[in-house]
């Protein structure tokens, strides 16, 4: 028991320390950024990877979920003879939820491992400390061109994926439960308003910040060579996942109770 | 001049350094000798201000290094070069991003310009038309060279070398203290060259000081170091596996 609690009260603490890890580093990013000079091509080439990098799979996965949610739907819909609705539905599940989680979740996985991998590597052969005996600080070099790029690729891909996804519902809409293309389109566009665009886009944002500061916090971190640098990559997908999905609850509730 | 005064560092519960006292003299030449693991690579940290003393203090030209504020610590890395164990070059960088990172960052030099600093930096270390190549590119030995002419290229008044001449061939070795003489002959730079190899502590050293248990128990010229009756100087410059150093060791953690 007395194991147990002193285990538990060490894994809280941890997690305290993580979270202050983290908080340290987002305000030194938020420091760094507007510290001149600006390298541009730093984050057009960061951001070009990121969207290379996620392209095909958040293409995939919106054309398929877009696909999904018709088929779901019209289950439900169809009992209720309101297969009008079908269209309403996948567009604002699509832009309010789907959408940002998704695409979230796939960049995590795909370009915020990537980012651990690469500056993990970077801690583990001294090119981290390299970049200090060479004046440059880390933060300032490494985590802000990623910090943007993030930030801004994600609310990017996100419009990406639910077009993709609309289309997609769109696709069985039309061909498969027989509803028309303009009145698809039409009641698409209608049931949309600025603010199911704009809280779902507010969210990429954050999840954006969110992937790029907790992969570059693991990466930073890694103890222990080559095995560290897996390690942290593993941990900084896991963590991410959880704190997007902690994140996007927050949300959703702030923005159903305020707005 | 580098005084380092009581430096003590412990990680958990390992004491590496046990409050170290050493001194270098500008435009010396300083070998530390050590076991591996001894604590050799944590000590040139605390020189550059990568690692912060527990208690001590590194002075660098009457400059507390702990105490620096972000701008006088770049200052003192424009007047310091490390050339890290493995190199540490960015892998993601070609050889001339590399050697010439500094200038590309800070400079408003050309990338011509560059170019031509660079092309300097390398032929200093007797490497030509590497440019262009990748790190990933390059042997073991010119991974060392290339690292050393970026510690060269922003022409700093100190070198700190981290074990040069390990996991290089013996040839290679040799051309790298032939390099480290020239460069402290040619641009009188003050250096601390780290090592557990005697052939090179004896060819490039002013002064040999022995790191052991985290403090240094012998310093000497290269003579006085090679005719020593320090026994555990003596079983480490000869390479004994019997002696003091290893007597209150259990065989299995030789
Ligand atoms: N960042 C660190 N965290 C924990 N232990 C460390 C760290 N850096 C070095 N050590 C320990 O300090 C000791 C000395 O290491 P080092 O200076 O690298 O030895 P060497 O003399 O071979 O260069 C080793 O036992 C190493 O495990
Ligand atoms: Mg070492």
């Amino acid at each position: 028991m007395k194991e147990y609690l002193t285990n538990l009260g060490n894994k809280t603490l941890n997690f305290f320390r993580y979270l202050g890890g983290v908080t340290e580093l987002c305000l030194e990013t938020f420091f760094w950024i507007f510290v001149p000079p600006m390298k541009r091509e730093r984050i057009f080439e960061q951001a070009k990877r990121i969207g290379l990098d996620s392209l095909l799979i958040v293409s995939l996965v919106g054309l398929f979920t877009g696909m999904i949610l018709a088929l779901q739907t019209a289950y439900l819909m169809k009992k209720l003879s309101s297969e009008i609705y079908i269209a309403s539905i996948i567009a604002l599940s699509l832009t309010r939820e789907l959408g940002p989680v998704l695409t979230a979740l796939i960049v995590a996985g795909r370009s915020g491992a990537a980012i651990t991998a690469e500056i993990g590597t970077m801690t583990v052969t001294e090119q981290v400390d390299a970049l200090k005996t060479l004046a440059t600080n880390p933060v300032k070099y490494l985590v802000v061109p990623r910090f943007l790029a993030l930030t801004f690729m994600l609310p990017v891909l996100t419009i990406y994926a639910d077009l993709v996804g609309i289309f997609g519902g769109y696709l069985i809409g039309v061909n498969r439960l027989s509803i028309s293309p303009s009145m698809y389109l039409a009641t698409t566009f209608d049931t949309l308003v600025n603010k199911d665009i704009f809280t779902g886009l507010i969210k990429t944002v954050f999840f954006g910040m969110l992937i790029a500061l907790i992969s570059c916090y693991e990466g930073l971190n890694v103890e222990g060579g080559a095995e560290g640098v897996g390690k942290s990559t593993t941990n900084s997908v896991v963590t991410t996942f959880i704190f997007i999905i902690v994140a996007d609850c927050f949300f959703t509730a702030l923005f159903y109770f305020f707005f | 001049m580098i005084e380092i005064k009581g430096l003590s560092k412990r990680f958990n519960d390992h004491m590496v350094l046990d409050s170290l006292d050493l001194k270098i003299e500008t435009g010396e030449t300083k070998v530390i000798i050590g076991r591996s693991g001894c604590g050799k690579s944590v000590l040139l940290k605390h020189i550059v201000g990568l690692l912060i003393p527990d208690s001590g203090t590194v002075l660098v030209d009457g400059q507390d290094v702990s105490k620096l504020d972000e701008k006088r610590m770049n200052q003192l890395h424009m007047k310091i070069g490390l050339v890290f164990q493995g190199g540490a070059l960015f892998d993601s960088l070609s050889v001339w991003e590399n050697v010439g990172f500094v200038l590309r960052e800070y400079s408003t030099l050309k990338e011509k310009e560059i170019r031509e600093r660079v092309k300097e930096a390398l032929s200093l270390v007797n490497l030509y038309d590497v440019e262009d190549k990748m790190p990933s590119e390059l042997s073991g030995g010119m991974k060392k060279r290339v690292s050393l002419a970026r510690a060269l290229c922003v022409r700093p008044q100190i070198i700190l070398y981290d074990e040069p001449t390990t996991g290089v061939d013996p040839i290679t070795a040799d051309a790298i203290n032939v390099l480290i003489d020239e460069l402290h002959d040619k641009l009188k730079v003050t250096a601390i060259v780290v090592t557990h190899d005697m052939r090179s502590a004896y060819k490039v050293a002013d002064k040999i000081a022995m790191l052991y248990n985290g403090k240094i128990i012998a310093e000497g010229t290269p003579d006085e170091i090679r005719y020593t009756h320090d026994s555990i100087v003596h079983q480490f410059i000869t390479g004994a596996a019997h002696g003091p150093i290893t007597a209150n060791l259990k065989t299995q953690q030789i």
